[in-house]
């Protein structure tokens, strides 16, 4: 799987729309409504969208929204911030799934 | 790549040394730099076509709103990101006679605006001189201020000449915070930076109603676009305010132009080509429409003039024609001139535009 992803594929991310136009029109002009400014800043969604980034480890958001959030006046210690964000929730969500451990080990446990 | 025997002057550990022509390093010349920028990446479309596209080329003058002096290379910082490779090393500057050819030509004119430039331009022995003829004759003057030249001992009465003389004041502080602005112009300058802004709030810099206006200006730290400038001035305003009790007027975002000492950071980083495409994919025809040139003449330190400073440190003079030094100068021809454009200029049309007084669209 060497090489799997490419920086240069992004800029082609259109060509999804090519098989079913519709669809890729409607999801452009969702994500494009989604980030406006709105009750949350750009410069808020894009720190957001750095850490959903991180969380579904998604290399092509990654670079994006940290050029975004770069280009919206954020700093690599706001940045910083919201990765860890999505390191805590990924990293509670498996913890607490714990409890269903605890559900089930003590089901079955004497 | 470009030049693949050339040594970087740009470091990530030491980027505040001497300048790339005391380094004798080829992008010093602007041949060399010409050269480079020619060499677009496959995707970037050569700038005149893009223009042409957008109905904009040739690109012409609007007229003279802005008298725009370079006094010279001398700077007592050596920023990472300089388009005119300015430094305690260069001994360019203008000299009184040139200086006086400038107001001379400026009384000849209605232009309202005077924007002294550099280096540092108050370390030109000239500069006050500048002032107080440009000031005299009734115009708007505008020091282009690194802030830490406010502290030097030699310069102790700076801040309190400008107020004197009502001059508006536009310094550089790419960051609110010291990590992002030292990595772009040397190590302490964030907190000289801030001390030199208290000592002009003190005199009534950047409060309302003082008449004196103080407006910063942010570079990006990096191959990057500026953020919208409307939003980056409220984190700004709030940060220097809260942290430094610092007050201003207004902030500009400028675009670095892939040039000089930020093209050698973008050739030693392996930025030049996503920048270049980031320049050009973010091409604004509204804000190629309302460019600087088109309403600037700008004079270099030894008299020569030029379509804008960024054509003036690439050594392309006004062309087409028009007069090309100072003691030559003819409002009436230079007004509505024709503007040299290269693929440098993209760095001036993205995103929502880059003047030397910020966005434009």
């Amino acid at each position: 799987m060497d090489g799997y992803y490419h920086s240069s594929d992004l800029p082609n991310f259109a060509d999804i729309g090519k098989g079913n136009r519709e669809l890729w029109e409607k999801f452009q002009s969702y994500y494009a409504a989604v980030f406006a400014e709105g009750a949350l800043t750009e410069r808020e969604k894009a720190l957001i969208a750095l850490g959903v980034a991180h969380a579904v480890q998604c290399p092509y958001c990654i670079d994006a929204y940290t050029q975004s959030c770069l280009e919206k006046g954020s700093n690599i210690e706001e940045m910083t911030e919201a990765v860890h964000v999505a390191c805590a929730i990924r990293g509670g969500a498996s913890l607490v799934h714990g409890l269903q451990m605890r559900n089930v080990a003590e089901k079955l446990s004497m | 790549m470009p030049h693949p025997n050339r040594e970087p002057v740009w470091s990530k550990t030491d980027n505040m040394g001497l300048s790339l022509k005391a380094n004798a390093n080829p992008l010093s010349l602007a041949a060399e730099q010409l050269r480079i920028l020619s060499i677009v990446p496959t995707p970037v479309a050569p700038f005149e076509d893009k223009m042409a596209a957008a109905g904009l080329y040739p690109l012409d003058a609007t007229g003279i709103t802005v008298f725009q002096i370079n006094v010279g290379k001398l700077c007592n910082q050596t920023c990472a990101h300089c388009h005119v490779d300015a430094g305690p090393d260069r001994r360019e500057i203008m000299t009184r006679e040139t200086a006086e050819l400038c107001i001379r030509a400026l009384a000849q004119t209605r232009i309202p605006t005077v924007d002294i430039t550099g280096g540092a331009p108050e370390l030109n022995p000239n500069f006050r001189w500048l002032v107080e003829q440009a000031r005299g004759l009734g115009r708007h003057v505008i020091d282009r201020c690194n802030l830490t030249v406010l502290l030097l001992a030699a310069q102790a009465d700076l801040a309190g000449f400008l107020a004197n003389h009502q001059v508006e004041v536009i310094a550089s502080l790419p960051y609110f915070r010291a990590s992002q602005t030292d990595a772009q112009r040397g190590e302490g300058v964030f907190e000289k930076s801030i001390a030199a802004l208290r000592k002009l709030n003190a005199l009534g810099y950047g409060s309302e109603g003082s008449g004196l206006l103080l407006n910063l200006v942010y570079n990006p730290v990096g191959a990057f676009l500026p953020p919208k400038q409307e939003s980056i001035e409220v984190q700004f305003k709030r940060e220097l305010e809260r942290k430094h009790g610092v007050v201003f007027n207004h902030l500009y975002t400028i675009t670095n132009m892939p040039i000089s000492r930020f093209l050698d950071f973008l050739l030693a980083t392996g930025n030049y080509e996503g920048y270049m495409e980031r320049l050009v994919n973010a091409f604004n025809p509204a804000a190629a429409a309302s460019v600087m040139c088109r309403y600037t003449i700008s004079i270099g330190w030894d008299g020569a003039l030029f379509d804008c400073d960024f054509n003036q440190m690439l050594d392309l003079p006004t062309g087409f024609g028009a007069p090309q030094h100072i003691r030559d100068f003819d409002v009436t021809k230079l007004q509505s001139r024709r503007i040299f454009t290269a693929n440098h200029c993209y760095g001036c049309t993205a995103g929502s535009g880059s003047t030397c007084s910020g966005s434009i669209a």
